[in-house]
């Protein structure tokens, strides 16, 4: 049967139904496999042997790599799905497995690793670092095969022993959608017979006839038991192609280890594993049909590396041989595969198999999902006939520090010309990835047609960008690479016409269709004149429709897929008018029917109106705009972000050679400021009139867009027209001025400041001091009064109360403009954290989430105020977070002591007064912490007037580490999938640790950066992907835990509920001279709220006491004080009336309202139960907690007094 | 005494029916409804306009943040829901309600616009419900629909409804039209099994503190039993369905004014919330012991006495009724004209 799936799901269609159980863990891109396989265990789906695989959610790969292990050995078919730093977490227990000669499959879609920078796309780096662990690798290069060798890999490691790693590539396998052939259940049964199954369990422990494995060897015996095993790898390249040849048999797919495909008689021929190997081949039988010898070998299987089979497959006629590989071995001789392909081929011409020697090359092409196509294939040939060619190269990037990339030709074009294709642009979640793959399924449902999908999506969680590539025909789709010339272009959002170069991909006389909210007379002069030129030069028909006030009329106000993808139906002509109409409908029908009639009715009266709205626009013969397309970033902006950061925001990053990169993964600090996105339609505007000037606004604003100052009247000088100005609402600074300034063009519309103003401006309205406004002219005055209004200085903090919410709204956010969620619920306590602490601070960040909008390139957010201090921000990994933290803890402390060594021993040269000052004082109120900060810029002052003399070791020495004498403020920051699940171990040790470090835990209760996966933060009750059946057990309370040491500062604070609260434990923690651990309640999106009552959610979770506030502050005990302080008030309303207000909550109530009801009267109890013991605990005495053993430990702690 | 009744072509053992409200959103207060002797339960409604509005919300939330970051393409595992999105509590609470008792439970279908309930209707049907009531009701704030307009969907609605289903359909009505007694029989012509008479509209009151909207619900009083009872009696004869009397019922007294204007059942839904579950029972033996102390062997017997009876002519019954309602008045209170 054929159908238009992913690879993802074509791999763990196939897995699901050859396994008993599946330990999962998420990670991109291979996350959507763990997905689907809980899914279907939750929906009952069985596998061929029609038992119901059980999936069990781990705490890291590490964990489901230690669960795979024993359930292989207790005698389950078992699997896992992952990628990357994933499968290097799994390495121990590769090594384990693998000697134990234990059949198992483990589906990989391959990744990139972590190294100068995190890239969640596709290559082999990861697939490479486990070759050296027994498991077989076998490698799939399209959808079809990722579902064919799933099988293979499943039949062989049967029959082997060996175990498999059965990897693809990340993305443009595992994300692209394309036309599958399905695998019968019979045939799955048919290559994987029960009895091997049985065979399985026989080799399993059991009591029943006992033995012991795993035992510890010596010198005597390891070496030879080592090499017991070479037989079964000798014999497992054999088994996999038998299983190839059943699969042949049954589905006539018949696939080779090592493949030949090309000109019988070539001279030239690139070896390749992976996606790549699909496009190599197409182009090798292009240029073959033009008479060129060259070919391609593809290599399915690498471990056991199949020498005999690559070598039989090699034409004799050979004289030059590429080997492409898709990794990177800093400092070897080759690339793993180049190295293997050169031994083969030595040994085979020693040995008298090969006539010759062939000249190899090793290259490396598509890290990181970097483009592989047809004219760099033909580049790599080229390369093999010019004896010049470097024997190490690289294609697809301009190296012009290493010169190894070659030359190739990026217009080449091989695709036939019956294959139709569109490309689409559009805005991150504006429903135009869900309408193309709907068009897709529509499209591939024919079974003479067959079609392909990928997309390419933004570094930026709200706002970004979105690229559709659709291609579909009658012949089958073999190209892994991007649309290059498209016959029909979609930009679904006018204004990423000046942003993004969207005619680049049309091709001459082809269709573009805007999604424009003018009326159609005025389309073509809302055109830059560039774009303008284009459509022209390019002949292109062009349309338009205001997609999304046909949506909004339907009553779907946002949803314009339905609309525009009705639009590509009705002018592409992929189908005959009626019919593509009707089978829009069929789609509307199919995808909303679950959701319910209304849903259905929506979605076709959006498609009934749709036909009268899109007007076919008139073109002239030539260009009549001569308005330019805006600069990327302003004139202004440093050298590099104009050079590098500006090109990448344009999407050429492709462009920039390699000596435009940093080399060591360094990255300028707040790129996000010179980023005016323009994302959101509404933004906020200041009513001066009613503002109370409370700050509450400005404190919860997730991007940074609300900047208070207040100043003397006389900076007004000047100002632009328009420039708002309130008198300071406060006692004795009667000739003070107040200003709210809206960075318009940063702001994203979320509603969080609205929601959290007091005001209510005019009685009988809804109207607050700060509203939303869809007031273009507010957008577009807002550079300059914004411009005007840097140029007002910042008050000096020691006239700011850093105690109340009132007076944080005028420190100096430097976190701002992320790429995070419109409205998102961690970004502001990292945006207090920065306020209040960043010009002292490192951060620690763990990956997910934060570090993704604070760390993707090209703009992050992370900056520096006017005299270039900010916070020092790294990302390393996702587990170690605790640990990576504590590391910059301890280098803190070394350096601290060594500073106070360095000067004492200076302390007459730099005056003593200032030594004995810098020494002693106590730096722990802002007052405090700013004298010292100038206390350090004298002593800088006066160590350069050391420098050269005869003490300048030391001075040079003091100098750098001169900084610490400041005390540093020292964060670990990250998700609750880092810190309830897999940091447990790390944060656990390093809370234990006694040192002055403060942890921040942003709790969405979901793994939210990889799409919302259930972690042991998630509440009883909420569904969460992997725990589709709804959560049934607590959320575990890690504050209790943490309180439980005694000696560590815990606070448990909610912003929406307390700001107050908040703002009094952030500052607490900080002071705090031991380990802190604030817990923070952050809505999020994988809640299923409206983003803009997240604050009120906020506050319903505090009030029904599913998020209690507390602080347990260990310095209270010196005062005989009871350190736990309970400060929300006992719950006020029934956790029903919380939970039912969110979809994760309701969902489980419509599928099984049975169960959601029970599990809600559980959480109920809990919720009880906790506040009880709270209470009990906010009554004790001090000594009814755990002896805090801080006074006096020798823990090397610097104290700061 | 036999108290027994036919409504709906259903048997039910007393006239007295606790009404859609809160005490039905419980397994609890229904059991106790019908311990106390309530002859049906009627579920409190589901409102369609909810449902409809919970499927888009639930479908933007769903939407609103997939296919636009690589690592995440949505956010919500697929779960298979039980009915149309929003009904599945009502549903199984309604299949527990008709499970936990022995008396017909009715469920409560509210809306205002044609299509979109009939699949609700029938998943209520397979959730067991012995009948369904649809609570028509439509404050038409657009001055553009007409009387014509809005009897047309009524009519629409309980054809649409009356495809769907074989279980009996109550028909509740809003006491607004012009023609009360038209629409009445145009809707038991078009297959209503029953109506009942009337909706009370929960209208909304002002804070004039805050300046502001707010709702408000209140209690019925038994004075505003005269206008259903009124409708009772001068269709009991006109329609072939059932006639359900609700509004103004607190005690047994109303109960049998109902009766014998000619109600087959008599609904209440504020006494229940006044007074607690257990009122059933105090309305009922108050019914028994007006019968037997009025000499009825049966509530058949005193059914419908004071209904206009068959061939008068309704409005001159009802304007004698008038008339002479103005010279009390008059008699008591000087002039009213």
């Amino acid at each position: 049967m054929r159908t238009t799936i992913d690879g993802n799901e074509a791999c763990a269609d196939v897995a699901f139904r050859l396994n008993e159980l599946c330990a999962i863990y998420p990670i991109t891109p291979s996350s959507a496999m763990a997905e689907l396989a809980d899914e279907w265990s939750s929906h009952g789906r069985t596998n061929v042997w029609g038992t119901v695989p059980t999936v069990v959610e781990m705490q890291s790969e590490g964990g489901a790599a230690g669960a795979l292990h024993g359930a292989l050995q207790a005698g389950a078919l078992s699997t896992t799905f992952t990628a990357s730093q994933g499968l290097l977490l799994m390495i121990p227990n590769l090594y384990k497995i693998a000697g134990e000669l234990t059949s198992s499959v483990i589906h990989v879609a391959a990744r990139s690793l972590a190294a100068q920078g995190l890239s969640i796309f596709g290559d082999h780096q990861d697939v490479m670092a486990v070759r050296q662990t027994g498991f077989a690798l076998l490698s799939s290069g399209s959808v079809q095969e990722a579902h064919d060798f799933a099988l293979v890999a499943q039949a062989a490691t049967l029959r082997a022993r060996v175990p498999f790693v059965h990897f693809f590539d990340g993305f443009r396998t595992s994300h692209e959608l394309n036309s599958v052939e399905l695998l019968d259940d019979d045939v799955l049964r048919a290559l994987v017979p029960e009895e091997l199954v049985r065979e399985h369990r026989l080799r399993a422990l059991s009591p029943e006839r006992p033995f012991v494995r795993g035992t510890a060897q010596n010198p005597d015996v390891y070496f030879q038991a080592r090499e017991t095993v070479n037989p079964y790898y000798a014999a497992t390249p054999g088994i996999v192609q038998a299983a190839m040849d059943d699969l042949a048999e049954h589905t006539g797919r018949a696939y080779r280890l090592a493949q030949y495909d090309g000109h019988p008689e070539a001279e030239r021929v690139i070896v390749v594993m992976g996606s790549g190997g699909e496009t190599a081949v197409e182009t090798a039988r292009h240029l073959a049909a033009a008479g060129e010898r060259v070919g391609v070998l593809r290599l399915r299987l690498f471990r056991p590396f199949p020498a005999a089979q690559l070598l039989a497959a090699l034409p004799l006629t050979t004289r030059a041989v590429a080997v492409l590989d898709r990794t990177k071995e800093p400092g070897a001789g080759g690339e793993p595969l180049f190295l293997d392909v050169a031994a083969a081929l030595a040994e085979g011409f020693t040995d008298g198999a090969l006539p010759r020697l062939p000249r190899v090359l090793g290259g490396r092409y598509g890290l990181s999902s970097k483009e592989f196509t047809p004219g760099m294939v033909a580049g790599v040939f080229a390369a093999l006939d010019d004896p010049a060619s470097p024997a190490r190269f690289t294609v697809g990037i301009h190296d012009d520090v290493g010169r190894t990339s070659l030359p190739y030709d990026p217009n080449l074009d091989i695709e036939h010309d019956d294959t139709l294709r569109a490309v689409f642009f559009g805005i991150g979640s504006d429903g135009t990835v869900g309408a193309n793959k709907n068009t897709i399924k529509i499209l591939g449902a024919d079974e003479s047609v067959f079609a392909q999908a990928y997309f390419v999506y933004d570094s930026k969680k709200s706002g970004g960008s979105t690229v559709s590539h659709l291609r579909f025909g009658p012949h089958p789709i073999h190209a892994p690479y991007l649309v290059r010339q498209a016959g029909f272009v979609g930009c679904h959002h006018l204004g990423l016409l000046e942003k993004l170069d969207v005619l680049a991909v049309a091709r001459p006389g082809g269709t573009l269709l805007l999604n424009a909210p003018l009326p159609p007379e005025e389309v073509w002069d809302a055109l830059p004149g560039p774009v303008q030129e284009q459509v022209v030069a390019k002949g292109l028909r062009l349309f338009a429709i205001d997609a999304g006030r046909v949506a909004r009329d339907a009553g779907l106000p946002g949803r314009t897929n339905t609309v525009l993808q009705t639009c590509f139906f009705a002018i592409s002509g992929v189908l005959p008018h009626d019919e593509a109409i009707e089978q829009v409908r069929g789609a509307v029908r199919k995808t909303y029917g679950r959701r319910g009639q209304e849903v259905v009715a929506r979605n076709e009266a959006a498609i009934d109106a749709t036909l009268g709205e899109l007007h076919a626009i008139p073109v002239p013969d030539a260009a009549t705009s001569s308005r330019p397309l805006p600069p990327v970033v302003p004139a202004s902006a440093p050298e590099f972000v104009r050079t590098v950061t500006a090109t990448m925001m344009a999407g050429r990053g492709d462009d920039l050679p390699v000596s435009a990169l940093p080399v060591d993964g360094t990255w300028p600090s707040g790129t996000t400021a010179y980023e005016k996105r323009r994302i959101s339609e509404q933004v906020a505007l200041w009513d001066p009139e009613a503002c109370i000037q409370c700050g509450n606004c400005a404190f919860v604003c997730p991007h940074s867009v609300l900047r208070a100052k207040l100043y003397d009247g006389s900076a007004l000088d000047g100002a632009p027209e328009g420039f708002e100005s309130a008198p300071l609402n406060a006692v004795g600074l009667p000739e003070s001025r107040y200003t709210l300034q809206v960075y318009a063009e940063d702001c994203t519309g979320c509603g969080l400041c609205v929601e959290a103003c007091p005001v209510t401006a005019a009685p009988g309205t809804d109207l607050k001091a700060i509203n939303l406004t869809d007031d273009r002219a507010v957008l577009d005055a807002g550079r300059e009064r914004v411009a005007f209004f840097e140029t007002i200085p910042l008050p000096p903090r020691n006239r700011v109360d850093l105690g109340t919410v009132r007076g944080t709204q005028f420190l100096q956010p430097l976190f701002e403009f992320s790429g995070a969620c419109a409205g998102c619920g961690e970004t502001p306590y990292l945006k207090l954290l920065t306020q209040l602490f960043g010009d002292r601070a490192t951060v620690a960040n763990a990956t997910g989430c934060s570090s993704i909008y604070g760390g993707n390139l090209p703009t992050t957010p992370w900056a520096a105020n006017a005299d270039g201090r900010g916070p020092a921000w790294s990302n390393s990994l996702f587990e170690d977070n605790a640990e990576f933290g504590l590391g910059m803890r301890l280098a803190a402390d070394l350096h601290t002591r060594l500073a106070r060594q360095r000067l004492r021993e200076l302390r007459e040269d730099v005056g003593p007064d200032l030594a004995d000052a810098l020494l002693g004082a106590e730096q722990l109120r802002e007052s405090q912490l700013r004298d010292q900060h100038d206390r350090l810029a004298e002593l800088l002052r006066r160590l350069d007037a050391l420098e050269g003399g005869e003490r300048s070791a030391a001075v040079a020495d003091l100098r750098s580490v001169a900084d610490h004498l400041l005390r540093r403020s020292v964060w670990i920051v990250g998700g609750d999938g880092w810190a309830y699940d897999i940091g447990a171990g790390g944060l656990d040790h390093v809370l234990a640790s006694g040192r002055d470090v403060n942890v921040l835990v942003m709790d969405t209760e979901v793994y939210s950066n990889t799409g919302g996966q259930s972690s042991k933060a998630t509440p009883l009750a909420a569904v969460a992907k992997f725990a589709a059946a709804g959560k049934a057990v607590p959320k575990k309370d890690l504050a209790l835990q943490a309180i439980a040491y005694g000696n560590v500062y815990v606070a448990r604070v909610a912003m929406g509920a307390d700001p107050q609260q908040t703002l009094r434990a952030f500052r607490e923690a900080e002071a705090y001279d031991g380990p802190s651990l604030i817990i923070a309640y952050s809505h999020c999106i994988a809640h299923g709220i409206e983003m803009s009552k997240g604050l009120d959610q906020q506050k319903r979770a505090v009030d029904s006491g599913h998020w209690p506030l507390i602080r347990f502050d260990p310095t209270l005990r010196d005062r005989d004080d009871n350190p736990f302080l309970l400060d929300s008030p006992r719950p006020t309303i029934p956790l029903r009336d919380y939970v039912y207000r969110e979809l994760r909550y309701r969902s489980l109530r419509n599928a099984s309202p049975d169960e959601a009801e029970r599990l809600l009267g559980l959480a109920q109890h809990a919720v009880d139960q906790r506040w009880a013991t709270y209470e009990e605990m906010a009554t004790r005495s001090a000594a009814d907690f755990m002896p805090d053993a801080r006074a006096g430990a020798d823990t090397g702690r610097t104290s700061w007094t | 005494m036999d108290l027994s009744t036919d409504y709906l072509g259903l048997r039910l053992r007393s006239p007295i029916v606790a009404s859609a409200s809160p005490v039905s959103a419980t397994l609890d207060g229904i059991r106790r409804v019908v311990d106390a002797g309530a002859g049906a339960v009627v579920l409190y409604s589901l409102f369609e306009e909810q449902v409809r509005a919970q499927e888009v919300e639930d479908l933007l939330l769903t939407e609103a943040h997939e296919g636009a970051f690589g690592e995440a393409l949505d956010y919500f595992p697929n779960a298979p829901s039980v009915g149309p999105a929003g009904t599945t509590p009502y549903l199984r609470h309604l299949e527990r309600a008709a499970a936990a008792v022995d008396v017909p439970v009715i469920a409560s279908l509210n809306g205002s616009t044609p299509g979109g309930w009939t699949s609700i209707a029938s998943s209520m049907e397979s959730a067991g419900a012995a009948a369904l009531e649809l609570n028509v009701y439509a404050v038409p704030g657009d001055e553009g629909v007409t009387g014509a307009d809005v009897e047309r969907r009524h009519l629409e609605i309980l054809a649409g409804v009356r495809e769907a289903v074989s279980i009996p359909l109550a028909v509740k009505l809003s006491p607004f039209f012009s023609a009360t007694g038209d629409v009445a029989a145009a809707l038991d012509a078009a297959g209503a099994d029953g109506l009942v008479l009337f909706n009370r509209f929960l209208q909304p009151d002002v804070d004039t503190e805050a300046i502001r909207v707010v709702p408000g619900v209140t209690f019925s009083s038994p004075v505003e039993a005269r206008l259903p009872r009124t409708w009772i009696a001068i269709l009991r004869h006109r329609v072939h369905g059932s006639l359900a009397a609700t509004t103004g019922v607190d005690a047994a007294e109303d109960v049998v004014a109902y009766l014998l204007a000619g109600a087959d059942v008599v609904m209440t839904a504020s006494a229940l919330l006044r007074h607690g579950p257990e009122h059933v029972g105090v309305l009922a033996s108050g019914l028994a012991a007006w019968l037997e102390r009025k000499g009825f062997a049966s509530v058949d017997g005193a059914r419908g006495l004071l209904a206009v009876p068959e061939g008068a002519h309704a409005g001159a019954e009802a304007r004698a009724g008038y008339v002479r309602a103005l010279e009390e008045a008059r008699g008591h209170y000087g002039s009213l004209a």
